[in-house]
């Protein structure tokens, strides 16, 4: 059984920046961490794996040089493999442009039976790339998953929507994006890191893929970014300070009675 | 990239949504938004609905639509992706409109990448704001970006559909008026559209997560500046005296201090109460996304320079939890009074 998890290397704080000419964010290699909802997703293929002998787990992330320590981290909480989609060639890349390139690289893998990824990114928190993946393998998704069963030739999932829960059971191949509800996210083991140290991370550019480059980066990309801007959120505020008598929560009962909100 | 003639595609979409055969409230909303784009650009709104038998559709008109196409079918009572798809490209084939619009639930944000990426074309999430290019007649999508304090206004130049999803209740719904009228076809696909290897088992209420803040008159909500667990419940200790929802930040949810369902901003709820109290947080773009339409807002920060300040109506600087038991004092005289 193969199974594929698709890992994005995010900021490990808030503070991103992006070019304020081209609206593309713009990515250090410093203070990184793989995105929270991929750990979800890399401890359940893990998870899977532990519980039968014949998974291949395959690591894939798309991103900078720099994602390579996010793919050693995967092999050393216990993913076999890492594969590094990288290059100018994918820069620029929106969800579609992306999902097309990664979906290229999964189908360079051959027969893929599972692939899970988180359900949305911490920094661009589209959401989209995973279905999108789907759509261009031609594959079932499914979304939102809180809990994963393997039975011999499919998987049952629960989906967590809006006022409860849905049990949905889907052959293979299929992809699934999970929630954070799925399952505590691993830990590197010794063997893992071991492993890690190691393991040869290929990096694959579209000499490997060999797509049309219209279909890559920014050139592939059917969105733009019109500008980016910092909102314009104010309202006129009626500012007072705290100074130790009810003088200011007076007034602001006043201000709501007068709204009639209270 | 291969050009395509922009100018077959006209007319406005918004994909509507159902459960058990009854309309979605957040169908109408969608209905604001896509009345607002069509009559920016002079073109007709119709609205999509997928499922078997549905109630009170002629509902869909009186709120806006123009047409309304009803693809019905027993294999769209539950919702599975493929067979949606499958329909709602169908009918954008037949039909070319030049934007849909969907509501950014579960069920919209698994179905519009599936549409964009099979249509190749682009897809923005979340959308705070549509608006109509009047220049280019290019819908503008704007929403708030990584993180930060930023947004981004997103374009699809070249491709169309242009395709969205907006939060729900970051419209209101559009109200109804029974004179209006429209048209209502019903869409019979061949089988063969919903065919799908996906079986769908069966749908369970989830009993133990009714907390539905969205429809809350008012709401509390806390974030880091509470401190710790214990901190926050003075978030909840207001709630309760003024009959209101509690609501978080990430942050707070992550801490633990309250769980997911209070979580507001764009990774959580949008709400639009009558009345929002921000106590102790600092108002990062990712939370005022799920906020800042509420009517009145109040905020109670011991920093002069949070961001939250900008969005309310009356800010309090000082230390909430030397305001916050005063303001609850003052609530308790007046509910004994009332």
């Amino acid at each position: 059984m193969n199974i594929v998890v698709l890992i994005k290397q995010v900021p490990g704080t808030d503070n991103v920046k992006m070019d304020p000419e081209t609206g593309v964010m713009i990515r250090s290699g410093k203070d990184t961490i793989i995105n929270p909802l991929d750990e979800n997703a890399l401890a359940e293929a893990v998870r899977i794996k532990n519980s039968r002998d014949d998974v291949k787990l395959t690591a894939i992330s798309m991103g900078p040089e720099s994602a390579m320590k996010a793919l050693k981290e995967a092999v050393a909480m216990g993913a076999d493999a890492g594969i590094l989609l990288s290059g100018r060639v994918f820069a620029g890349s929106d969800t579609i442009a992306t999902g097309r390139a990664l979906s290229a690289a999964i189908k360079k893998l051959g027969q893929v039976d599972l692939i899970i990824c988180g359900e949305r990114a911490t920094d661009g928190e589209t959401g989209q790339t995973g279905a999108m993946i789907a759509e261009f393998l031609d594959i079932p998704v499914q979304t939102y998953v809180s809990a994963l069963e393997v039975k011999d030739n499919s998987v049952i999932v629960k989906r967590t929507v809006e006022g409860g829960f849905e049990y949905v059971e889907v052959p293979f191949p299929v992809l699934v994006t999970v929630n954070k509800d799925i399952n505590e996210p691993g830990f590197p083991t010794l063997d893992g890191k071991l492993k890690a140290k190691q393991v040869e991370i290929p990096v694959w550019g579209n000499e490997e893929l060999g797509l049309d480059k219209s279909v890559l980066g920014l050139g592939g990309s059917p969105t733009r970014v019109v500008k980016v801007f910092s909102p314009k959120l104010s309202r006129d505020t009626i500012m007072r300070k705290a100074d130790g008598t009810t003088g200011p929560v007076d007034e602001l009962i006043q201000f709501l009675t007068g709204k009639e909100v209270l | 990239m291969p050009t395509m003639d922009l100018s077959n595609y006209k007319g406005v979409f918004v994909i509507g949504e159902q459960r058990d055969g009854k309309i979605h409230s957040v169908t109408y909303e969608l209905l604001t938004r896509g009345r607002a784009l069509a009559d920016d650009l002079g073109c007709q709104l119709s609205c999509v609905l997928l499922g078997d038998e549905i109630e009170n559709v002629q509902e869909v008109i009186y709120r806006g639509a123009d047409k309304v196409f009803h693809i019905k079918s027993p294999a769209l009572k539950n919702f599975l992706p493929r067979p949606y798809r499958n329909a709602i490209c169908r009918l954008v084939e037949e039909e070319k409109p030049e934007i849909i619009v969907a509501a950014a639930t579960t069920t919209g944000r698994t179905i519009m990448p599936l549409v964009a990426a099979r249509l190749n074309t682009g897809l923005t999430a979340d959308c705070t704001e549509l608006t109509i290019d009047p220049e280019t007649r290019i819908l503008l999508q704007t929403r708030p970006a990584i993180g930060g304090n930023i947004m981004a206004t997103i374009k699809t130049p070249n491709h169309r559909p242009q395709m969205a999803t907006v939060r729900p209740k970051s419209a209101k719904p559009a109200p109804a008026d029974p004179t209006r009228t429209g048209e209502i076809i019903v869409k019979e696909y061949d089988g063969a559209v919903f065919m799908t290897p996906e079986k769908f088992l069966r749908f369970v209420k989830d009993t133990t997560q009714q907390v539905n803040i969205e429809d809350a008159d008012i709401i509390v909500a806390g974030g880091k500046g509470m401190k710790s667990a214990e901190g926050f419940r003075l978030v909840e200790e207001l709630a309760e005296v003024l009959g209101a929802g509690v609501g978080a930040t990430r942050d707070a949810v992550e801490l633990g201090w309250t769980t997911y369902p209070h979580q507001i901003g764009l990774s959580g709820k949008t709400v639009s109460p009558k009345l929002y109290i921000a106590l102790g947080l600092s108002g990062k773009i990712q939370h005022m996304a799920g906020m800042q339409t509420s009517e009145v807002i109040v905020a109670i920060n011991k920093d002069p320079e949070a961001q939250i300040f900008k969005v309310a109506d009356f800010g309090i600087v000082g230390d909430v939890f030397e305001v916050v038991p005063m303001l609850i004092e003052a609530i308790k005289k007046i509910k004994a009074t009332a």
